[in-house]
């Protein structure tokens, strides 16, 4: 009886691991196709049956860091034989490099995106983290009338709809001229990843024994120092871990940058799908920007493996 | 309190009030400040694209879209919606965390790959997932035969290829937190189990169910609230009065109607669902910490 318990549970187990298998499969072709179309030839995107194995081409990254304008009429030939092969690319899809006077090829929409996009996602971060940080070592070690409630209040302002504080946001923005800004969107972001942050370093922070810092004071530390001493460095990890899902908050959001830029400050989540034009879409460039845009990420959640749990649910599971 | 450092350096109160109270300003200032803003523009015909003098109109706003079937419509639409992701993220994800409980080579980094899609840029997976569902050469027709359907501009399919999609992302979460939640059970109840002879069934039932359950919970009221305030996914990937979600519906009455005044007014409804999640979310959040 127990042989064959045990035979029955090894075959259910086998079972299971080519079910998590498939479902491995059926979860990765959705990322597979965006990191594969990013390599394919235009032709190849729109064929029947869909095309799964190709020459892969570093065409569309060309197309995706360069401005371009469609050729009208036929390439010159001698223009063409002058081209650098990279150019010879782009002449054969039919399309031109647009140049400045000087004969520079002018980058595309996509790099000032993403430029903006570094830039809005690293600075609301680090301000989101050390506000955060310094709040919840506040909430973590001081009694606080109402504790409670002030966190409460504090989460809960994460949980409004990005477009129910857009609109007065919007008008308040229209008035001070913080539309399409970079400060705009930074100050926005910090809001949002500012509760986040304060709930998540509290999880973390309540773990440091407070019996570091008390021995520290006792040896003499104003309680300022043995915060920078002390704490901070105990919480290294946190920090970074909560830095980490703040950056990867700002850098995918999208509601607040469709709505409170257009073009300056503008982030590369509401530019990537404004490509997608009528008719024709050129999909092999649209997958190139979504990958170079997405590798951050995927990273990123690789680094944060230990801590995915704790961060999707504000540090209140710990593991 | 601390006799050492009183007199030299700030006090603890005066720390206190340092690291908190900044923190509490700035998020009055950029979240509740403009939503009494709005509260106010609420009770007015305010247009924010003209120059015409504000009215001030009462609870007209309120009244109107109460009565406007269209809206109701919206938020049926939106409950719909609610119903097919977070089912479907239930089942996905349940599954497959009950597929995932027990020793597989390269544990951790499948968990990890299989919690890829939901760290990922929403608007940009949307946007994707157009070309999987194009129904001309998109890999979903060619893998279901189901050559030359239209999804996302078929009024009857596109709300629900876009849960799919959602499905696809969030599943993972529902997966992370049931995970934890199983490996929490302590093995000595299954082999009490086993001794006793007791059915898969039963041992699901009485074991493994309630004692994954406060996860769970967690992880439906959260992606309920989520799904309930969507976006970014359904503008992105359909633009039709069958995937109108109220979050659409709103963006669209603000900034592309600019009905400012009676989008203050439908904000406060949509925030005031919202926070009546909230507040239940919380409440389970703090139960699950207190064990």
């Amino acid at each position: 009886m127990a042989i064959v318990q045990s035979r029955l549970s090894r075959w259910w187990n086998r079972g299971a691991i080519a079910l998590v298998l498939a479902l491995m499969v059926i979860m990765m072709i959705p990322l597979y196709w965006i990191g594969s179309t990013a390599f394919k030839s235009r032709a190849d995107t729109t064929t029947v049956p869909p095309t799964v194995f190709f020459k892969p081409e570093i065409t569309p990254f060309i197309k995706l860091f360069t401005a371009r304008a469609q050729e009208r009429g036929v390439t010159d030939p001698a223009a063409y034989a002058k081209a650098p092969w990279w150019e010879k690319r782009v002449m054969e899809g039919g399309d031109r490099f647009i140049k400045d006077e000087k004969g520079n090829i002018e980058s595309s929409g996509y790099v000032a995106r993403f430029v903006n996009s570094i830039i809005i996602a690293v600075i609301s971060t680090f301000l989101a983290v050390a506000m955060g940080t310094i709040t919840a070592y506040g909430f973590s070690r001081f009694k606080m009338p109402g504790e409670d409630d002030w966190l409460f209040f504090i989460l809960s302002t994460r949980m409004l709809p990005p477009v129910v504080v857009a609109i007065p946001m919007f008008l308040m923005y229209r008035a001070v001229g913080l539309v399409d800004t970079h400060v705009g969107l930074i100050i926005l972001y910090t809001a949002f990843n500012l509760s986040f942050s304060v709930w998540l370093m509290k999880g973390f922070i309540d773990e440091i024994p407070k019996e570091y810092e008390e021995a520290a004071l006792v040896d003499g530390y104003t309680r300022m120092e043995a915060f920078f001493k002390i704490v901070l460095p105990q919480a290294a990890t946190g920090i970074a871990a909560t830095a980490v899902f703040c950056f990867i908050t700002a850098w995918n959001e999208y509601a607040f940058a469709l709505m409170m830029t257009n073009k300056n400050a503008q982030t590369a989540p509401p530019y990537i799908p404004s490509q997608l034009g009528s008719g024709l879409t050129d999909w092999t460039v649209i997958a190139a920007g979504s990958l170079l845009f997405l590798i951050p990420v995927a990273l990123f959640t690789f680094f944060l493996r230990d801590h995915l749990l704790r961060g999707v649910t504000f540090g209140a599971i710990r593991r | 309190m601390s006799t050492h450092a009183a007199g030299r350096g700030m006090s603890d109160l005066a720390i206190r009030n340092w690291f908190i109270i900044p923190t509490i300003v700035f998020l009055i200032v950029f979240n509740i400040f403009p939503l009494l803003y709005s509260l106010g523009y609420s009770f007015t015909d305010y247009r924010a694209s003209m120059n015409d003098p504000v009215k001030f109109v009462g609870l007209q706003n309120y009244r109107e879209l109460l009565e406007d079937e269209y809206v109701w419509a919206n938020f049926v639409l939106t409950a719909k919606y609610v119903i097919m992701s977070v089912v479907g993220q239930v089942v996905v994800g349940f599954g497959a965390a009950l597929l995932l409980n027990r020793p597989i080579p390269y544990k951790g980094t499948l968990t990890t790959v299989l919690m890829l899609p939901m760290m990922m840029c929403m608007a940009v997976v949307g946007l994707f997932w157009q070309l999987l569902y194009s129904p001309s050469w998109g890999i979903v027709n060619y893998v279901f035969f189901t050559e030359g359907k239209v999804w996302l501009s078929d009024p009857d399919v596109a709300l629900l290829a876009i849960a799919i999609t959602d499905i696809w992302m969030w599943a993972p979460f529902v997966m992370l937190l049931s995970l934890a939640g199983l490996s929490a059970i302590p093995p000595s109840l299954y082999e009490a189990a086993a001794i006793d002879r007791a059915s898969r069934w039963f041992v699901f039932r009485h074991i493994t169910l309630p004692l994954v359950a406060p996860l769970l919970l967690i992880a439906i009221i959260f992606r309920t609230m989520e799904a309930f305030k969507t976006f970014d996914i359904a503008f992105v990937m359909a633009s039709m009065d069958e995937t109108e979600l109220v979050a659409i519906k709103l963006y669209k009455m603000a900034f592309q109607e600019w009905q400012t005044g009676r989008s203050c007014a439908l904000a406060y409804i949509v925030l005031l669902a919202v926070l009546a999640i909230t507040n239940v979310y919380v409440k389970y959040l703090n139960r699950l910490k207190a064990r």
